[in-house]
């Protein structure tokens, strides 16, 4: 993992008056798809918001590309190419697809190619173009919420449970999709529970427990490893 | 061509633009329709506030930010006109420089205000904005050398739009005096700065307040820095209620802390918002004329109800001119019961 595009040193944050990362260090590859595991409450969705500056971290460096990002505001490192997906979607439900997606397009007007591109992979998308957000349905706002990230070509897509509470159906048009991204070559840190979509498209793994990541390699050596699996996760191979 | 005006975003809905459409016409008329010194009081008025409270809804409708301190700039730029034509004398330059004047200490005004408060949570604005809006209402009413106290200060204008002032020509029968010049001076100058805002409100900076409105931290996170957009909200919203405080003081040829700065205008204000609809400045059209159609007028419906019911018990008593704020109230309550985002958002939800 020489040269990753992503390095956190020693963060942690604080929410409140809780700690909720004790000192996070994690490298993410360029290029590559990294998964970010671990049982609910770990820190994964915290460890995205730190990165992308929506909690400020009280200490340790957050460094993009070699540039230490740590406290700056969320546009800036937004604007540096920083695209979150989050948790809860986030679309803005009164404006229209449309206006969400140019909302999205920060670097300028919305590329064409890019932009066919996504519509073919998020049929919805172009029949409700004209339409509110807000009337989408669950799984078209995560379409919408995760078109708006690939709208433009980012430096790190960071992306937080995307299958959350979706039918099959549409979790499987996600996964093509992220895999497009994917094999157009995105450096993307994605938090999954669905062990079997984040086998299908990590090739990294990092595994959180209590604010810290415990274990770190390769997908291929956690998936196929369900002793290490239940070790860090509780999970076996019978769920994946 | 209409479309251009109305930036691309008409009413929406049939009902609405007739409604919208009956309230420009019998402005635009008004001299000619409505003779007579009080009903053009009245469509002055409606004019204006149409614009004040359309630049008040672009701070709480579309930036989603609750301010208290809108009188305040209104004040501003009708205090600037006052101040230099009392300095300038009656001429244009003096009416000119004043508005200029009053509307740049506005927008600077604002943009303190919002440095200062919109980092810190929505209530504490909103608090701020109060004190601000009280403690210039006593600065105006203690520098009574500069801003006449409480007596406040009569405006000499330039004669062309005084009612002294007589052209020659008769419209449909109407001679023009200055002060039918007056009132074009003032409806022109809505018409422009409304059809100013519907463009600001559809271009992609309205876009990003609304967005901001919606979700502060996910249009942070896309790349839009909040704190910048709602401080150029601010100032813009600030701005526009001082050339509307500008153009009151023009044409009421008077200002004072009652007719501007008082805590019930910024009531009005926000009541008009809530009454036509936030979030839309057709909202600001249809809120702000029924708003002061009802205070201008509700008395004397009521008086002619009053007169009607006199054979029946109590009824009269209830109608009573003198409970015309009691009937007022009930409006709003009615009103914001059966039309929660407004009666604007009512009809376009329908249409």
């Amino acid at each position: 993992m020489s040269d990753p595009l992503l390095s956190l040193r020693a963060v942690k944050t604080d929410i409140a008056q809780y700690h909720i990362l004790h000192g996070v260090d994690l490298d993410v590859p360029r290029g590559q798809v990294t998964m970010l595991l671990g049982r609910n409450g770990a820190g994964k969705t915290t460890t995205l918001r730190t990165i992308i500056g929506l909690w400020q971290p009280h200490s340790g460096d957050i460094l993009l590309d070699g540039e230490n990002i740590a406290r700056q505001p969320p546009a800036t490192i937004a604007r540096k190419g920083v695209a979150l997906v989050p948790e809860d979607m986030g679309i803005f439900a009164n404006l229209t697809v449309e206006e969400n997606m140019t909302l999205a397009a920060v670097a300028g007007p919305i590329d064409q190619g890019r932009l066919d591109w996504i519509f073919s992979v998020f049929p919805p998308l172009r029949t409700f173009w004209k339409n509110p957000a807000g009337n989408l349905s669950g799984g078209q706002k995560q379409m919408l919420s995760t078109a708006r990230a690939m709208i433009e070509e980012r430096r790190l897509y960071l992306i937080d449970e995307p299958s959350k509470g979706l039918a099959p159906a549409i979790v499987s048009t996600l996964a093509r999709a992220l895999r497009d991204l994917k094999l157009a070559g995105a450096t993307i840190l994605m938090v999954e529970q669905n062990f079997k979509l984040a086998k299908a498209l990590g090739d990294h793994a990092a595994v959180m427990d209590d604010g810290r990541i415990i274990w770190s390699g390769a997908m291929a050596e956690l998936a196929s490893d369900a002793s290490l699996q239940e070790r860090l996760m509780g999970l076996s191979m019978e769920h994946a | 061509m209409v479309r251009f005006l109305l930036s691309g975003d008409g009413p929406r809905s049939l009902v609405l633009s007739v409604i919208v459409g009956a309230i420009f016409l019998a402005l635009a008329l008004a001299p000619f329709l409505f003779p007579g010194t009080r009903s053009l009081e009245v469509a002055a008025r409606i004019a204006i506030f149409i614009v004040l409270v359309a630049s008040y809804d672009l701070l709480l409708g579309y930036a989603g930010i609750v301010s208290f301190a809108h009188t305040v700039f209104f004040g501003l730029g009708a205090y600037g006109v006052a101040i230099a034509t009392s300095n300038m004398g009656r001429t244009w330059g003096a009416l000119a420089s004043g508005t200029l004047a009053g509307t740049a200490v506005a927008v600077a005004v604002a943009f303190v205000i919002a440095l200062f408060s919109l980092r810190v949570r929505a209530i504490f604005f909103a608090m701020i904005t109060l004190a601000v809006a009280s403690a210039v209402a006593v600065l105006v009413s203690q520098l009574s050398w500069l801003t006449g106290g409480e007596d406040g200060m009569n405006i000499q204008i330039p004669r062309e739009l005084t009612p002294a002032f007589r052209l020659e020509t008769e419209v449909f029968g109407t001679r023009i005096t200055g002060r039918i010049l007056n009132y074009y001076l003032v409806f022109v100058s809505c018409t422009v700065l409304f059809l100013l805002m519907l463009r600001v409100v559809n271009s992609p900076f309205g876009r990003v307040l609304q967005a901001i409105r919606e979700n502060a931290f996910r249009a942070e996170a896309v790349g839009y820095r909040v704190v910048i957009y709602r401080t150029v909200a601010t100032c813009l919203s600030a701005g526009i209620a001082a050339l509307a405080g500008a153009l009151f003081a023009i044409w009421l040829r008077y200002v004072g802390p009652d007719t501007t700065l008082s805590s019930e205008i910024m009531i009005d204000i926000l009541l008009m918002v809530v009454i036509g609809g936030m979030g839309t400045v057709w909202g600001a059209v249809v809120g702000a004329t029924i708003f002061v159609l009802a205070q201008n007028y509700l008395q004397n419906l009521m008086k002619s109800a009053s007169d009607a019911t006199s054979a029946l018990p109590l009824v009269p008593d209830l109608l009573n001119p003198d409970r015309w704020l009691l009937w007022l109230g009930v409006l709003f309550i009615l009103s914001v019961y059966f039309f929660p985002s407004g009666i604007v958002g009512r009809l376009r939800a329908r249409g």
